[in-house]
């Protein structure tokens, strides 16, 4: 399988805070890449420098091959490169569409004057939560996302970033708000995701989880890459050792 | 039911004070309030500068900031308008005009790009970085008009200022032209939606992609452009130019943001909500001088209606079950 991403080492510092110290990783089609680690260890700095959020104070990123800057995240998006939030960054004033679509609104034409599409963008969140099978009632679309349950929001968020046939989605935490039902769809989607040949990279605490969906894992320790193993040849004991020793 | 009429409390207390003074008409003047086309003129005309600026702010409060700075932007448009068409000799009254307009409406780009800049670029808070402004910007008024008014006589001016078409004060259709401009932009298109989204959640607007910094810049430069068209109504109104113009109107402004409905905190907020508020604050004015009170009380009672919709804000959260941490 290609590499669709490679991270060569990252560093990221924070006034004293040495956040990424020369961290690499890698990224295969369709692959599902699972980051762990204790508090603190990097795993949401590291993404973030993926996002576009954070520029890394060193090292470099290839994309599809080809070396690349990403120095915002709307540059990240037009590569293919969504990211879900632990803290979802939805807009809760704003509907579902206006979420799934914020950024990058779609226009249409009223007597001849560009408006938003809010009709359009009603009818795609429809589909998309229906595709995702998430239960959102048709009448709530309308309502700011602010209204909905912890599911929902995370439906929506996993609903945007996967609208845009995205070839890279970063899931942070994507499990840690949801009641069980809610989190075996999202395992669900993970595995649904990676047969479309989306390559994912996954951050959790949740070593269960872990072991369930992915296929290769990373262990990050206060901003030290401590340990890259394929899941079919680990237990989590070893991950947790790694965790806390390093 | 509660929750309907804290979403249009608004629009009800419009009503009723348009039904007491009425009322008060009929019983004590034996005459009327509403049907008397001079009130509705004056009333409106009186609505039209606050207003104009009421827009501008309307987005800035969306976006969850604020602008101190209008009612002395106002003031030194209205001095930079006078003072370019008194340079013109009479008989250039239309290059006047136009010149007027253009280097004012420019000239006011430069208020809000500095504003703008403070805030999303320096972190200034809005607050403090639009309080520097007003300073500047009132300083800079007296300084263009050397501590006085500036009077200039213009037919054009003077018509734009005192004309009416179909019985509508010239300057109420143009700021109704501004009102069906801004209530477009903010609702019906991306720079409105960003707007919201600003004001609703700032990383998830960075997250999606969105150029904050440019939409905050574009953001304080359109509230002072809306400024800057408030001080050439006024000017023209008055056919002078002064520095002070505005001083009166930056409360009424703010408050007929929150008149309209926009939540402090940003987030929410409709052009159609302002309107409501500049017209609610500008019939206590007017009517609290039909009543023939002492004109003190608008004060007292504007105030407390400010106060008013602050609160009615909160308790709409409240009943709507919108989140909101204590």
């Amino acid at each position: 399988m290609n590499n669709i991403l490679e991270v060569s080492s990252i560093s990221k510092r924070f006034g004293g805070v040495q956040a990424l110290d020369k961290v690499s990783i890698t990224l295969k089609t369709g692959e599902v890449l699972a980051l762990a680690g204790d508090n603190g260890a990097g795993k949401t700095t590291l993404i973030k420098v993926i996002a576009g959020v954070y520029h890394p104070d060193n090292g470099s990123i290839k994309y599809e091959k080809k070396n690349i800057i990403i120095d915002n995240p709307r540059y990240a998006r037009e590569l293919g490169i969504e990211t879900i939030y632990q803290d979802l960054a939805l807009a809760d004033n704003l509907n579902v569409g206006a979420n799934i679509f914020l950024g990058k609104e779609p226009m249409t034409k009223k007597y001849g004057v560009p408006i938003i599409d809010r009709e359009h963008m009603l009818s795609e969140s429809n589909k998309i939560l229906k595709n995702l099978e998430i239960d959102i009632p048709e009448d709530s679309l309308e309502e700011p996302v602010g209204k909905l349950s912890g599911g929902q929001r995370q439906a929506v968020a996993i609903g945007r970033a996967i609208y845009w046939n995205a070839k890279i989605l970063i899931m942070d935490e994507p499990t840690a708000a949801l009641g069980v039902p809610e989190q075996r769809n999202v395992m669900e989607l993970i595995k649904k995701l990676r047969e479309n040949d989306v390559a994912i990279i996954y951050i959790s605490h949740n070593l269960s989880d872990i072991f369930q969906a992915s296929d290769r894992i990373v262990v990050l320790r206060r901003g030290l890459k401590v340990g890259e193993k394929l899941i079919s040849e680990t237990t989590s004991d070893e991950i947790l050792k790694l965790m806390v020793q390093g | 039911m509660l929750k309907i009429i804290s979403s249009f409390w608004n629009w009800i207390f419009l009503m009723a004070i348009l039904a007491f003074l009425e009322v008060f008409a009929r019983t004590v003047y034996e005459t009327t309030f509403l049907l008397n086309p001079f009130v509705i003129q004056s009333v409106l005309l009186f609505t039209a500068a606050p207003l104009l600026i009421g827009i501008g702010q309307t987005f800035v409060i969306i976006s969850g900031g604020i602008d101190l700075s209008v009612a002395f932007a106002m003031g030194l448009a209205s001095v930079v308008f006078a003072s370019i068409i008194k340079f013109f000799a009479p008989e250039y009254a239309i290059t006047a005009v136009a010149v007027a307009f253009m280097a004012t409406s420019l000239i006011m780009l430069i208020p809000g790009f500095i504003n703008g800049t403070l805030i999303s670029r320096l972190n200034v808070p809005p607050f403090i970085g639009t309080l520097g402004m007003y300073g500047v910007a009132r300083g800079v008024g007296y300084l263009t008009a050397d501590g006085m008014t500036v009077p200039f006589q213009n037919d054009i001016v003077f018509i734009i200022g005192t004309g009416k078409i179909l019985g509508i004060p010239i300057p109420v259709i143009i700021a109704l032209f501004f009102v069906i401009l801004a209530h477009y932009l903010l609702s019906y298109t991306k720079f409105g939606q960003h707007t919201y989204a600003l004001g609703g959640n700032r990383q998830a607007a960075i997250r999606s992609g969105i150029n904050i910094r440019r939409q905050i810049l574009l953001i304080y430069m359109l509230c002072s452009v809306c400024a800057g068209m408030a001080g050439m109504i006024y000017a023209a109104r008055f056919s002078a130019g002064a520095p002070q113009a505005g001083e009166p109107l930056m409360l009424d402004a703010i408050a007929a943001v929150f008149i309209g409905g926009a939540s402090f905190f940003g987030g929410s907020g409709k052009i159609i909500g302002t309107v409501i508020g500049a017209l609610i604050i500008a019939i206590i004015q007017f009517g609290i001088v039909f009543i023939d009170i002492k004109p003190f009380w608008q004060f007292v009672v504007v105030g407390v209606v400010i106060i008013v919709a602050v609160v009615v804000d909160q308790s709409k959260n409240k009943l709507s079950g919108v989140r909101t941490d204590e």
